[in-house]
């Protein structure tokens, strides 16, 4: 469990910001679902949830989320449920239940950057970028990348699209961790697939997507394509062992997942 | 820090540290029906209604909680014998340890799911463990209380 | 009848579902000392130097204990009846630690906060000594895990040795065993290892203690073992057994991780020190890594028939990891065999040999099954890779071989079997399942295949010649009445279940009863609630308190009705010239008769009456088994080895069914917790000895969506020496899901799942070995 001396909630992002950094160990609190886990020292808590932060909105050409929306807002945000083929509601459901749902926020678990995570995957393989307050904006893929630095995550926005995408997870109980994950994305006959709980985070399969494009687009049909971009995944991408799977397996297991991807893109 | 929370419709002044989570806060002022099974934040059994809506009292901190509406089992006694009279027909009560928790969850999803299907409601309740029914008496009296056909 | 028999529900139901404060730590004192233990980080060490001066200097902080404080007389925590088969290992604190987890040092505070911060404040030099990990490479291991001499046993046929970490050590032999095989057309012979699975009940370990107005201890727990609390208290805290009060309140379950006692000692000495009260309530991480747990167990199951499917012969090797301390060790492994081999009862001979070993993980002690579980697992999987060798058909290979009503069953200590409707139990299963249909398997598509898989399994009620019992009932001045038991209520339903029997008997209402929480001041003793005793043991307790108090309330009526005629002793007194009907005592002769009523008011208000209570007492010399036949369906997905169960049916034959909603209920737990061992449980160590697997995050036990659909149906046969022909429900229904999970996998694709968990990973390794 962390200790905390102090609680502060701040009304703006501005006050939160500055709070945040008035001393090295305060530390913004979120869903807690993790932070109870650990023993992190805290001075002052800061806590976002009046801050303004908990909102799924449309713009002309996106989706935003606000960063202290919960995975239950996700899962049942009719916005979200209708576009990006309602992968993100999707993901998010099966993850333990719905008081942790309640609890859980998408900032909290972004700004984390789990391994495990069941929302990151399909949110890699969407055109994702953060807003953090001092940062500003950038991309998804460039945020995993990035060192842990003491930041506001804002909101995250994701460009709207014609676009088809699938998300595929393999867990062995219902209320566990996947012990891998898969999406791929569709757009104007581009694909983009991303591979997580590795169990490493999730990554993009930049070649495995470039072989599909191709391939689909000279018009091999669905179950071809996707048995040569099994191969090309393979060697794209690397897969560790844990308590949960062997480096092996999940291998094997992403693999069967893209299969069913890419089906589910291509509508068979 | 006093915060002022609003428990089953009545105002309450409880004093609390920054680093407490509601669960504990409650159980001290005297809601024992809110338990805890796990340290992980994954049991169901401290579940409660923030604001109407089921949270795991183990992960929200007391604070975040000030002038805000919490119920607990103790809030909906009517509602709770209807659902646990369901239960106890079926012997589903067994130990009773995650019953306050369970149902606290079965009643908001009665508010929130109309006509929900078996599979919704095991959607619903997935976060909600048990160790000693194995689940289907649980299930014989919540499609009984949901109104769903068989 | 009017109670047996029936769905009645349970008389604290109501109470359990509206949320009162009925459990251990809803009842502690607000003022009570937060006890906790400062745990070994290491496997194996020696405490060379315990410094507790600062965490003494917290605010806040009554009493910090180490080694140095306890008595060093050495006793066992397994609630086992006196003398305890389990050897005597244990100190409250020791000067060795021997899992990670143990207990190196106690602080009390007067809140967490204060207590959590003296335990990092405790300075401890360890040396580390080196670990033995490995239960297969424990015995006579240079590293000896109990190096002293004060280690004792009651017992010298068990074979235990501490200095070769034996902690029990035999074989039991019956026929020529090796001239059977040798005749034998058919032989399998393999090895099937299960891992420790932990109980899991929602409610972890905890206790709170304090002083009463006679300076007394009192243990307020959440136990199922109060009288074993009582008397293992005493030895290990050197106080007599009469300075000691264990009271029972509500139970979160136990599933027997609470028939050792675990939390007790640590606020109960806190309490003699400081004299002020105390509590301790273990953290799920604590009740994972630090109490006890299921047996790990490899068995090699040998079984030979002939080409017609006759069994001849059957040999099981037991190796049995008991973890760091002895509890439960020289009893669990006996299970192994001595419940599963007499279901082939038809064979000629076999052998069963044992061995259980000390190894530095956290110790073993009983869950629900104990040892048949695992010996189950081993010897069905066995016969149904028996069937697939013969071609036979697996229930038939059962019915020509499973043990019948009336045979002498020389694996079962001889016992006769003196109820089973196990053939009807496996027909009915097949019934349900639609086994004719669907064995071996149905191919769904390129990729999905379903198919059928079964087991049967055996366990006891009580344990024989052992397991005893005391129940009181007394009539209380308004007609109503009050029964006392020991047995444990652990959510399990036994207060109701006992009640109905006392109800039937005295021909009365349910709620004409009370049921008097057990506290070992006042309830009649019971070993406790464990090896499937309750209904069977307690339950003829309670019917011959009952019969005892009929007597009596008769006896009374006709002295009310002709003071003169019935004045003699109740021995001479001939009840057979009355008829009692639950609420008046009539005489045959005359018609006239006196109501229950009046008897009570009598009784209790006249200087003619006399105090009505009805005594019972049971102890068994058989243990009757259950039985039962579990028979699942399931679907595979062949491109990534996951699996879901489809439909799983329990069949069970416990003689009458006392409580038919209570019964079914145990049974559907019963089977998910099977299922969870089968599937999703494991259990994992670091390789420095630390558990890995100490959440619900990393350890899962099945949710409402992994356990598929579950069908229970009983088969009763009557068995004459239980009340009302019952048998025990408690612990059989755990055995089945494991072998017959396995079996169905078997059926699907020709793979041969010899380890626990059936992980899709382990599936899919074994379908490409093939």
């Amino acid at each position: 469990m962390f200790t905390a001396k102090d609680y502060a909630m701040p009304q703006s992002l501005d006050e939160a910001y500055e709070v945040l950094t008035a001393r090295k160990t305060n530390h913004i609190v979120a869903g807690c679902a993790w932070l109870r886990m650990g023993n992190k020292r805290i001075n002052t808590a800061v806590d976002l949830s009046e801050a303004g932060l908990d909102y799924i909105r449309e713009t002309q050409d996106a989706i935003e989320i606000g960063a202290m929306t919960s995975y239950r807002s996700v899962e049942t945000s009719r916005l979200l449920q209708e576009n990006f083929s309602g992968i993100l509601s999707r993901a998010v459901a099966p993850i333990i239940g719905v008081q942790f749902r309640n609890v859980v926020t998408v900032g909290g678990s972004v700004y984390s950057r789990f391994g495990f995570s069941d929302f990151l995957t399909p949110l890699l393989a969407l055109d994702t970028k953060v807003k953090l307050y001092r940062e500003g904006m950038m991309s998804l893929e460039e945020f995993m990348q990035m060192p842990y630095k003491k930041d506001i995550l804002e909101k995250i926005v994701i460009r709207k699209g014609t676009i088809t995408a699938s998300y595929q997870m393999f867990r062995n109980a219902e209320a566990d961790f996947p012990l891998v994950n898969v999406a791929a994305v569709k757009e104007n006959g581009c694909y983009k697939v991303t591979v997580g709980a590795r169990p490493g985070r999730a990554v993009c399969a930049p070649k495995t997507a470039q072989c599909l494009t191709q391939l689909l687009s000279e018009g091999k049909p669905a179950d071809e394509a996707a048995e040569q971009a099994k191969a090309l995944l393979k060697s794209e991408i690397s897969f560790g062992t844990n308590m949960r799977a062997s480096a092996g397996y999940r291998q094997k297991i992403a693999g069967v997942l893209l299969g069913r991807a890419v089906k589910e893109v291509e509508g068979c | 820090m006093l915060i002022h929370i609003n428990i089953n419709g009545e105002k309450k002044k409880l004093h609390c540290d920054p680093d407490d989570m509601l669960m504990s806060v409650l159980r001290s002022a005297g809601y024992k029906s809110v338990k805890c099974g796990c340290d992980t934040t994954n049991c169901g059994l401290c579940t409660v209604w923030l604001e109407g809506k089921p949270v795991l009292s183990c992960s929200v901190p007391a604070m975040r909680c000030n002038n805000k509406n919490v119920t607990t089992l103790e809030g909906v006694q009517e509602e709770a014998k209807v659902i646990g009279s369901l239960l106890v027909d079926e012997g589903a009560d067994q130990c009773g340890f995650c019953s306050p928790g369970l149902i606290m969850n079965i009643i908001a999803m009665k508010k929130e799911l109309e006509n929900p299907t078996e599979e919704d409601i095991l959607h619903y309740l997935a976060g909600n463990l048990c160790r000693c029914t194995g689940y289907m008496s649980q299930m014989r009296a919540i499609k009984k209380y949901m109104g769903v056909e068989e | 009848m009017r109670y047996v028999s029936r769905p009645v529900r349970k008389v604290d139901g109501m109470s359990l579902v509206t949320g009162k404060p009925l459990y251990t730590n809803d009842l502690a004192p607000r003022e009570c000392l937060i006890v906790m233990a400062l745990r070994s980080p290491y496997a194996y060490a020696r405490i060379k130097a315990i410094d507790v001066s600062k965490a003494l200097l917290v605010k806040g902080v009554a009493c910090v204990l180490t080694y140095k404080d306890v008595p060093k007389v050495r006793f066992t925590n397994a609630g086992q009846t006196y003398p305890e088969m389990s050897s005597y290992d244990r100190l409250i604190l020791d000067e060795y630690v021997r899992y990670v987890g143990d207990e190196v040092a106690l602080v009390a505070a007067s809140n967490k906060k204060a207590a959590l911060q003296a335990l990092k404040l405790i300075k401890v030099d360890y040396e580390v000594l080196t670990p033995v990990l490995d239960y297969k490479n424990a015995m006579d291991n240079p590293v000896i895990i109990h190096n002293y001499d004060d280690y004792f046993n009651h017992y010298d046929f068990q074979g235990e040795d501490n200095k070769r970490n034996i902690v029990v050590n035999g074989v039991e032999e019956h026929g020529d065993v090796d001239a059977e095989f040798g005749r034998c057309d058919v032989i399998v012979d393999h090895e099937y290892e299960t891992y420790a699975q932990e109980q899991c009940m929602m409610e972890t370990f905890r206790t709170y203690t304090y002083l009463d107005h006679n300076g007394r201890l009192c243990v307020v727990t959440s136990t199922q073992v109060p009288f074993h609390v009582r008397r293992i208290l005493s030895r290990a805290l050197q106080i007599p057994q009469t300075r000691i009060r264990v009271i029972k309140p509500r139970i979160g379950g136990g599933f027997g991780a609470k028939q050792t006692v675990v939390s007790e000692f640590y606020p109960a000495i806190v309490t003699l020190k400081t004299g002020m009260a105390a509590k301790m309530i273990y953290t799920r991480q604590e009740a994972f890594m630090a109490s006890n747990s299921r047996h790990q167990m490899c068995i090699r199951a040998r079984v030979g028939a002939d080409h017609d499917g006759s069994i001849r012969a059957i040999e099981l090797t037991t190796l049995s990891n008991q973890g760091a301390y002895g509890e439960h060790g020289t009893t669990t492994i006996g299970l192994s065999g001595h419940k599963s081999i007499p279901l082939y009862n038809q064979a000629k001979a076999f052998r069963f040999k044992y061995t259980g070993v000390y190894t530095n993980t956290m110790p073993a002690a009983a869950f629900r099954g104990y040892g048949a579980t695992q010996g189950l697992f081993a010897l069905e999987s066995a016969v149904n890779e028996l069937a697939v060798k013969l071609g036979m058909d697996p229930t038939a290979l059962r019915e020509k071989n499973m043990v019948r009503f009336g045979e002498l069953m020389p694996a079962y200590y001889n016992e006769p079997l003196t109820s089973s409707a196990l053939d009807r139990c496996i027909y009915r299963g097949k019934q349900m399942i639609g086994w004719d249909k669907k064995y071996p398997r149905v191919e769904v598509s390129e990729t999905k295949v379903r198919a059928v898989g079964m087991a049967i399994a055996m366990q006891g009620s009580g344990i024989a010649k052992v397991d005893t019992a005391g129940a009181e009932i007394k009539l209380n001045d308004d007609g109503y009445y009050t029964l006392k038991i020991g047995a444990t209520d652990m959510g399990t339903g036994c207060d109701t279940i006992l009640t109905q029997i006392a109800a039937e008997t005295l021909l009365a209402d349910m709620d004409q009863f009370i049921i008097a929480q057990v506290d070992t001041d006042v309830s009649p003793f019971d070993p406790g609630s464990y090896a499937s005793a309750t209904t069977y043991v307690t339950g003829m307790a309670v019917y011959n308190a009952a019969c005892d108090l009929k007597n009596k309330i008769i006896f009374a009526g006709a002295k009310m009705l002709d003071p003169e005629k019935y004045d003699m002793p109740l021995e001479r007194f001939n009840p057979k010239k009355f008829y009692f009907d639950g609420t008046k005592v009539t005489e045959v002769a005359t018609g006239r008769s006196v109501s229950i009523h009046d008897i009570a008011v009598h009784s209790a208000g006249s200087y003619l009456g006399n105090y009505l209570n009805g005594s019972g007492f049971y102890s068994s010399p058989t243990s009757p088994p259950p039985l039962m036949a579990g028979f699942v369906e399931i679907e595979l997905d062949k491109e990534t080895g996951k699996y879901e169960i489809l439909d799983y049916v329990g069949v069970v034959d416990c003689g009458t069914v006392v409580n038919t909603n209570l019964a079914r209920v145990q049974t559907e737990g019963g089977i998910a917790q099977g299922i969870g061992f089968a599937m999703y449980e494991d259990v994992k160590y670091s390789d420095r000895g630390k558990m890995m697997t100490n959440s619900f995050m990393q350890y899962k036990i099945p949710s409402r969506v992994d356990v598929g659909k579950i069908r229970v149906e009983f088969e009763s046969s009557y068995e004459p020496s239980g009340p009302y022909g019952a048998k025990s429900i408690g612990e059989i229904v755990v055995n089945t899901p494991a072998p017959a999970i396995a079996d169905a996998l078997r059926n699907a694709v020709g793979i041969n799942m010899r380890s626990l968990p059936m992980t899709p990973e382990k599936v899919m390794a074994a379908m490409e070995a093939l």
